[in-house]
């Protein structure tokens, strides 16, 4: 596993915040289209130097024609592509500075790992006798030095995984593309690899940009993920913003779990609102709010269910607080899942750490119980 | 014991059409040529017991396979044969490539048909298609009226007769059993791959030659066996669309029988042609072994 870095990072590394920054690559108003199909609409994005940007979306969202566009499978329809500031349209595949980790792995199955390593070092202008030399530090870096002599089929999933990505990190690319890079491994080895790609990133100085349909992937690796939905870019930010603070019902549903309660907004102070979800029962505060919505619209609050504090008495220090019932409850060993049917109908998820043995939990089906939250805790979604 | 008997058929159904008709083919070869009915000698006569059979024996021998290296027809002809077979192999590769690549590259809806197409003339008579190909290379035929139509040509070129148009009749004949194993290798390979190789700074061409041709290696080979071994023995095509300088040992093979009626002689032609073809055959077992084992 990789080492946690010895010293915490100063500086925050956030270049799209810098308006000085010149990003890596550049989508200019690229749309894609197949046939009637559009993959692409309209988009425009900066993806910045050492970056680990994620997109994220549901099959068929567009986000690997994105990639296949950078790594020039694809042309775009309208627009452009910048990569270093080079327009890349008709650039083909081969004298792009960039590299792809293909979800498949696309390993070549009659060459050893070494020679698939050597592969796109025999094509570049690197001197003859200094390929061994990079190969084996490739082979070093993800610790396949034992399986050199190996063929792809004599070697596991997750080394195969590591002989993709060590192929593909040969040539030392400007950027990096990812297609699913950990798809075929199982649970576990899949959150190592995570860990062992943030630190492979951070060693080589690569732009990564990755495609990933899961969440959570793309939530541990990414300094910045863009969720897509049918070829548009719902929100770009880090994984925390994301989560935190989505900016629309599509991303705060796509990403983890959240509630969702609609009702109607009325202003209550700067960026507060009180939402009201049912009759003849006190509205939802909320403050902090970043989107302003018009008096009296229609809105979603958005709340995550590990917000939520579940407990047989309403605690005083919280600005909502809900009566329920309790209908279901979800066991996980370390986290409990409380489904809450609120007076009006209103289902309500609640998460809760299991702190104390299961035999010792204070609630069960049917308990009536408090449910409760700060005014901040949640966010207002308009439509 | 279900296994065995499993087993059983194949080789009951080897021994019975293969291994019996081959001990007497080999039994003839050793035998002399008689003006009779069989035209050889001895016959088995098992009704004078023990002393029959040893008298048997004691008659085969040899001499057959001592009189074809006396005449240089016999070797020239094998010769002859082994270049037509190896030359012509080559031919219907290189014709065959491109046309399977083609098929393996076209959209996944037209595939049935083009296989169907490759298939489609078996549909009609082997002996058919080889004689229309006279009609077609007769020096009055299709082929030069056109050329000379378009004006490529004045004089009729001669082409029937020749060992041209048994190329042209071989590539044409075996073009199938080319195609169909390179089809099934190339259709295999997976596309990625060779966007992978244009990725690592391959050309399309580059992509070609490191990575599919390469991997189509096990169909080429089946391919190449699949044509040769026939070839090597090939007699209608070298007989209807040949000429009296084209040699081959499948028309040396006929002549000895049907024209010679010497069965001995074409007996022991038919044993050594075996021979020789056993080493093609080894290797390609193992080459279907290798490839089996490559995919297990």
């Amino acid at each position: 596993m990789a080492e946690p870095s010895s010293k915490p990072n100063t500086t925050v590394f956030a270049p799209w915040t810098d308006p000085n920054a010149v990003p890596l690559i550049r989508f200019k108003n690229v749309t894609k289209r197949f046939g009637d199909f559009t993959a692409i609409d309209d988009l425009t994005l900066d993806i910045y130097e050492r970056e680990f940007f994620a997109l994220l979306g549901p099959s068929g969202c567009g986000k690997t024609t994105m990639m296949r566009m950078l790594a020039g499978f694809e042309n775009p329809t309208d627009g452009t592509i910048e990569i270093g500031g080079q327009d890349m349209t008709g650039v083909p595949p081969n004298l792009r500075a960039v590299n792809m980790m293909f979800q498949s792995y696309a390993l070549f199955p009659h060459l050893s790992v070494f020679d698939n390593i050597a592969f796109g070092l025999k094509r570049s202008d690197m001197p003859k006798t200094e390929i061994p030399d990079r190969v084996n530090e490739m082979l070093r870096l993800t610790r396949l030095e034992k399986f050199a002599k190996r063929k792809p089929h004599q070697i596991s999933g997750g080394q195969r995984q590591r002989v993709a990505l060590a192929r593909s990190l040969a040539k030392a690319p400007k950027l990096l593309l990812l297609d699913e890079p950990l798809g075929a491994l199982d649970k576990k080895l899949r959150e190592e690899t995570q860990f062992e790609l943030m630190d492979i990133q951070e060693k080589t100085g690569t732009t990564f940009v990755i495609v990933t349909h899961d969440q959570e992937e793309a939530m541990t690796v990414a300094s910045r993920v863009a969720v897509m939905d049918a070829g548009i870019i719902k929100q770009v930010d880090t994984p925390a913003a994301i989560y935190e603070a989505p900016n629309s019902v599509y991303v705060a549903d796509f990403i983890g779990d959240v509630n969702l309660i609609e009702g109607t907004a009325s202003a209550s102070g700067e960026h507060a609102y009180d939402i009201t979800y049912a009759e003849g029962v006190p509205p939802i505060k909320v403050s902090e709010c970043t989107q302003d919505v018009a008096e009296g619209a229609r809105v979603t609050f958005a709340i995550r269910p590990e917000k939520i504090l579940v407990s047989q008495t309403p605690p005083e220090d919280r600005a909502n607080t809900l009566e329920g019932t309790i209908i279901d409850i979800g066991y996980l060993g370390n986290l409990s899942t409380y489904h809450v049917e609120l007076p009006g109908g209103q289902m309500v998820k609640a998460t809760m750490t299991n702190s104390s043995r299961i035999s010792r939990r204070d609630f069960t089906w049917e308990d009536k119980v408090w449910l409760s939250f700060r005014a901040s805790a949640g966010v207002v979604l308009g439509e | 014991m279900k296994r065995a008997a499993l087993i059983l058929l194949p080789y009951s159904w080897l021994i019975a059409l293969f291994l019996i008709p081959f001990v007497i083919v080999i039994k003839i070869s050793l035998s002399d040529i008689a003006l009779a009915i069989p035209p050889y000698t001895p016959n088995l006569d098992l009704s004078q017991g023990w002393a029959g059979i040893k008298a048997f024996f004691a008659q085969l021998d040899f001499d057959n396979f001592r009189f074809l290296t006396t005449d240089d027809l016999y070797w020239k002809a094998y010769l002859s044969s082994l270049r037509i077979a190896v030359v012509s192999t080559l031919l219907t590769l290189c014709v065959a490539y491109p046309l399977a690549y083609g098929m393996a590259r076209a959209p996944d809806e037209w595939r049935p048909t083009l296989m169907m197409l490759v298939i489609l003339p078996f549909w009609s008579s082997f002996l058919i298609r080889v004689y229309s190909w006279k009609a077609i290379l007769a020096n009055e035929g299709l082929l030069n009226q056109f050329l000379m139509l378009i004006g490529v040509i004045d004089t009729p070129l001669t082409i029937l007769n020749t060992n041209t148009a048994v190329y042209i009749g071989i590539v044409y004949t075996y073009l199938p059993f080319m195609v169909l194993p390179l089809y099934s290798a190339l259709e295999k390979l997976d596309g990625s791959l060779l966007e992978a190789a244009e990725d690592l700074g391959c050309t399309r061409f580059q992509a070609f030659w490191l990575i599919t041709f390469p991997l189509s290696r096990n169909g080429i080979i089946a391919g190449c066996f699949l044509v040769f071994i026939p070839v090597m023995g090939e007699f209608v095509i070298p007989e209807l669309l040949g000429g009296s300088q084209t040699l081959m040992i499948g028309k040396v093979l006929w002549e000895e029988f049907f024209s010679n009626r010497d069965w001995p002689v074409a007996s022991a032609v038919a044993v050594l042609l075996l021979a020789i073809l056993v080493v093609p055959i080894v290797l390609f077992q193992r080459n279907e072994e290798k490839q089996r084992e490559a995919e297990g």
